[in-house]
């Protein structure tokens, strides 16, 4: 048995970072906690150079519960990469705020949950990492302590408590049934088990990761949070919890069953693409359009893990899509916090005004849609492929068609930043300089990464 | 070589915010210039000779094989000389552009690299990356300098071929896992055909319908109306000229070589949709009082005789000198159409420029006022109805010698109808000549006046071009032939 600890050095660091800024921001006086954003920062990008070195080494399985594997290393890069924009994205909001410290710290934690999340192959480890992803999510939703931050956090969590409680439920029945948590014996254990019980255990603990994924049918909190949350956090819940999310669902669809769980998962991938695609055609206020368009993009997302132990392309096609969606939403949300305005009026004329930004948001928005050479094109071209070699070329149709039917919604967002504005552009509510700086940053850089991946995917793939 | 070609006009894009506003024109003229004399360089180099010249193959994503695979042969160069030639002839023509000039050149640069890009690529995806960036490129023109309606256009426009895109993706997909070991690169997939049998009928079903509605064919060319009629008139030109274009070039490039059985077995089905969109295409336009969408709609017609032979060369019991003709008549269709309906659509814009209107009732006795201009519309209308000693004629004699004479009852029964598109082309453009060329003024003749500088120097190089392809065809059709030979040779492997 390996318990090697330097295997989880990525983890630990952020652990470490989380833990010396809780501490640091007891010390510090309130009005001047910035170096906990330091602080953390810093244990991000530690971490980011660990996982970096491992994902070279060779795969293998730590503490009998902890995978370390091509899914995990996307997962720790992706979510750490993610949650350093993050951290620097909310970086200008809250600086000065009498609870600074405690925001960074809870980013921290639930990024190291969601981590865990997708490196979990044991039922126990993962509903401990789905608390640890899910509970510092449900504070950093209501952190503004306004009315539409608390009905958020207040949907986030009863929804998160509700599919919780029942995913805690699939898991003991699955113990029960197949003899065991971790996925090796579940393999073979489930295989000799009343199907009935493991269908029920299945359905049960899907739900758990389908909230984490905002995926049908457990996707209600998803535009609530986007719009109530503070736009930083919103960032952070629509991108990050997601990754782990779908990490964890493809393990344990592969790691428990030779076939996957083909036909529920593709109905589900389905339903979760259209739903979300037509919910968003007639949004006004651009973070919503934003949630629901996170949800039609997980029913992407689904698509491979749907696939999982069908076809050879399935698990690239998960790993390069997760990786392109965070940047790209990462970057549109940047954009959102940097301009400061949910209207989509509101986005007239942008391009005059700020044209790195209108052109980050640009690139991002025909991201979403795919188009080349951005990243999600790789990854739609990859999932289309996973989707028609798996024998599903109903799945990849409906796919097709649910991507030409979101370009609509897109190109909303698109057309006003060429008009010339209505009126005088006022001060947008709540910006500072500082903020829009390091927001337009972030979106400039997302863009690019999404361009780079897109055109030299080759490498990110090898 | 060939790389230089397709992002020269790229790099000078990605360096033109940099360069003095009043420079901008004439860099943009210059670069296309320049790369149109590349061009022309490597078509002198490659000369007649089949084969592929001045390939690159890069490993692009290497995990699903799919590499920066381009190169150029007997198809490629007469579409790549053409792109050339209307983005340059397109530069020419806006030198007066005012309104967001440096934007506007930066846009059809990038076009530029996209359109040469797609007819040098030798990668499905590759291809395919620069089918969905042209779709790209041309909504923001329309919807930024469009006219009319063009928010509705452009959005149509989109949807409707990016829809093909996917389509057409699903179909490359198709290959890519029929293909053993998976690949996307054309040259291994046109070596063995990948596919068989039912799968290979749903592939280019797929192929079809993605490349048909960019083509665009009956019944999917309800975008193209509205797109070419809000257009600016460069924009409709390089639409019309260029990238109607790439869904024709890829039934030759990737249909017909790589799903040889299907095609064999569907081609009655082009010959079909192939002679609707002739009869239908003319009919529609000669109902049309838009000038514009009068033009837009003969691209279906002149798109459909493309369909039509490319349908003949399928039957392989035909007569293999017929069918050779008739794939060479369809690229010479294609080349002749991007010049002159080109060139009609910058007509368009130079009357909408003077009057803002397309509509035929109200002009009339154009030819008083403006003779220059009424010249170069009575050349190029009979250009585009196929009057012999112009491109037009060339093209679409030999796609009837091939069609009709390949020997087929059907291609036969299918080819002598189409002919009666020549007939209807021909009484619409002589009702355009006579409404508003000739006959009394209207009420919008006294705005026309004759063509500037610049117009002149557009629209000259086109008829040129397209007088110098019906008198000495040699050039052009000696590189097509063993081109057209290959194809033929390929579609009717067993």
């Amino acid at each position: 048995m390996n318990e090697n600890p330097a295997d989880l050095a990525p983890e630990l660091c952020a652990l470490a970072a989380a833990v010396a800024g809780l501490v640091a921001g007891m010390f510090l006086p309130r009005t001047r906690q910035w170096p906990v954003a330091v602080v953390c920062s810093a244990g991000l990008v530690a971490g980011l150079a660990f996982a970096g070195v491992a994902a070279s080494g060779p795969d293998l399985m730590a503490f009998d519960a902890f995978s370390v594997d091509p899914i995990t290393h996307v997962t720790r890069i992706t979510v750490l990469g993610s949650t350093l924009a993050v951290v620097l994205l909310a970086a200008g909001p809250v600086r000065d705020h009498p609870r600074e410290s405690e925001h960074h710290v809870l980013i921290l934690l639930s990024a190291l949950g969601t981590i865990m999340l997708g490196a979990s192959s044991d039922l126990l480890v993962l509903v401990a990492a789905y608390l640890l992803a899910s509970i510092p999510a449900y504070a950093l939703a209501g952190f503004g302590k306004d009315a539409p931050g608390t009905e958020a956090a207040l949907k986030y969590y009863l929804m998160g408590a509700l599919l919780g409680v029942l995913m805690l439920g699939g898991v003991t029945l699955l113990s029960g049934v197949g003899r065991g948590t971790a996925y090796a014996v579940l393999r073979t254990g489930l295989a000799d088990a009343p199907p009935a019980a493991v269908a029920a255990g299945v359905v049960a603990l899907l739900a758990g990761l389908l909230f984490k994924a905002g995926a049908v049918p457990g996707h209600y909190w998803v535009p609530d949070v986007a719009e109530g949350a503070p736009p930083a956090v919103a960032a952070y819940v629509t991108t990050v919890p997601k990754i782990g999310a779908f990490a964890a669902l493809y393990r344990f669809c592969a790691e428990t069953s030779p076939d996957g769980r083909h036909a529920l998962l593709a109905v589900i991938a389905a339903a979760t693409m259209t739903l979300g695609n037509l919910a968003a055609f007639g949004q006004d206020n651009v973070r919503r359009l934003l949630a629901y368009s996170t949800v039609s993009q997980a029913g992407y997302l689904l698509v491979p893990v749907a696939m999982a132990g069908r076809t050879g392309l399935a698990q690239p096609a998960l790993l390069y899509f997760v990786a392109a969606y965070a940047v790209t939403n990462l970057g549109a949300f940047a954009v959102v916090v940097a301009a400061g305005r949910d209207d989509l009026a509101g986005y007239a004329g942008l391009l005059r005004a700020s044209p790195s930004l209108g052109l980050s948001l640009i690139v991002c928005l025909l991201g979403f849609v795919g188009t080349p050479p951005t990243a999600v094109f790789v990854g739609k071209v990859l999932m289309f492929g996973a989707a028609l070699d798996g024998d599903s070329a109903w799945l990849a149709v409906v796919a097709a068609v649910n991507t030409v039917a979101s370009v609509f919604y897109y190109l909303r967002w698109v057309v006003p930043l060429f008009r010339r504005p209505s009126a005088p552009p006022r001060p947008a509510p709540g910006a500072t300089a500082v903020t829009t700086v390091v927001a337009t940053a972030v979106a400039a850089a997302a863009a690019l990464l999404s361009l780079v991946l897109g055109i030299a995917g080759g490498a990110a793939l090898a | 070589m060939l790389n230089l070609v397709i992002f020269l006009p790229l790099a000078v894009a990605l360096a033109l915010p940099a360069v003095p506003r009043r420079a901008v024109p004439w860099t943009w003229i210059g670069v296309t210039v320049l790369d149109l004399a590349l061009v022309i360089g490597m078509w002198a180099a490659h000369g007649t000779g089949g084969g592929t010249a001045y390939e690159t193959n890069v490993r692009w994503i290497p995990s699903v094989r799919a590499g920066y695979h381009v190169g150029v042969d007997g198809l490629s160069l007469p579409l790549l000389a053409l792109t050339a030639v209307l983005f340059a002839v397109c530069a020419v023509y806006s030198l007066r552009q005012t309104r967001r000039a440096r934007a506007f050149a930066i846009l059809f640069l990038f076009l530029e690299t996209v359109c040469l890009g797609l007819f040098a690529a030798l990668d499905l995806l590759l291809f395919f990356v620069f089918f969905d960036l042209s779709i790209v490129g041309m909504y923001f023109v329309i919807l930024l300098w469009g006219h009319g309606d063009r928010t509705r256009s452009a959005l149509m426009f989109f949807l409707y071929t990016f829809l093909g895109s996917l389509v057409l993706l699903l179909g490359f997909i198709g290959l890519y896992l029929g293909a053993d070991p998976h690949t996307f690169d054309m040259v291994e997939l046109t070596r063995t055909p990948p596919l068989s049998g039912g799968p290979a009928g749903l592939t280019l079903l797929a192929v079809g319908i993605g490349l048909g509605i960019k083509t665009p064919v009956v019944p999917f060319h309800t975008w193209l109306p509205p797109a070419h009629t809000d257009a600016p008139a460069a924009g409709s030109a390089i639409l019309a000229g260029v990238m109607l274009k790439m869904g024709t070039y890829g039934l030759i490039r990737i249909a017909m070589p790589m799903l040889p059985d299907a095609w064999r077995r569907y081609a009655p089905v082009f010959l079909i949709v192939g002679l609707v969109g002739v009869l239908y295409g003319a009919l529609v336009a000669l109902a049309q009082d838009d000038v514009k969408r009068l033009v837009a709609y003969t691209s279906v017609n002149h798109m459909g005789y493309i369909v039509l032979a490319l349908g003949a060369a399928g039957y392989a019991t035909g007569d293999a000198d017929a069918r050779r003709l008739a794939v060479t008549g369809a690229v010479t269709q294609m080349v002749s159409h991007g010049l002159v309906t080109g060139a009609l659509f910058l007509l368009c814009g130079v009357l909408y420029d003077r009057a803002g209107s397309y509509d035929l009732a109200r002009f009339g006795g154009i030819a008083r006022g403006a003779p220059v201009f009424a010249a170069l519309t009575a050349v190029a209308a009979f250009a585009s109805l196929g009057l012999p000693g112009l491109s037009g004629f060339v093209a679409e004699f030999q796609i009837f010698a091939g069609t009709i004479g390949s020997g087929t009852a059907a291609t036969a029964v299918a080819g002598a109808p189409a002919v009666l598109g020549i007939l209807i082309t021909a009484a619409l453009f002589l009702r355009v000549l006579h409404r508003a060329v000739l006959g009394p003024p209207g009420e919008l003749t006294a705005l026309v006046t004759d063509v500037r500088r610049p117009e002149l120097a557009a629209l000259v190089p086109l008829l040129a071009l397209s007088l110098v392809i019906g008198v000495v065809p040699r050039v052009l059709l000696d590189t097509i032939e063993p081109l057209s030979a290959a194809v033929v040779a390929l579609v009717g492997r067993r």
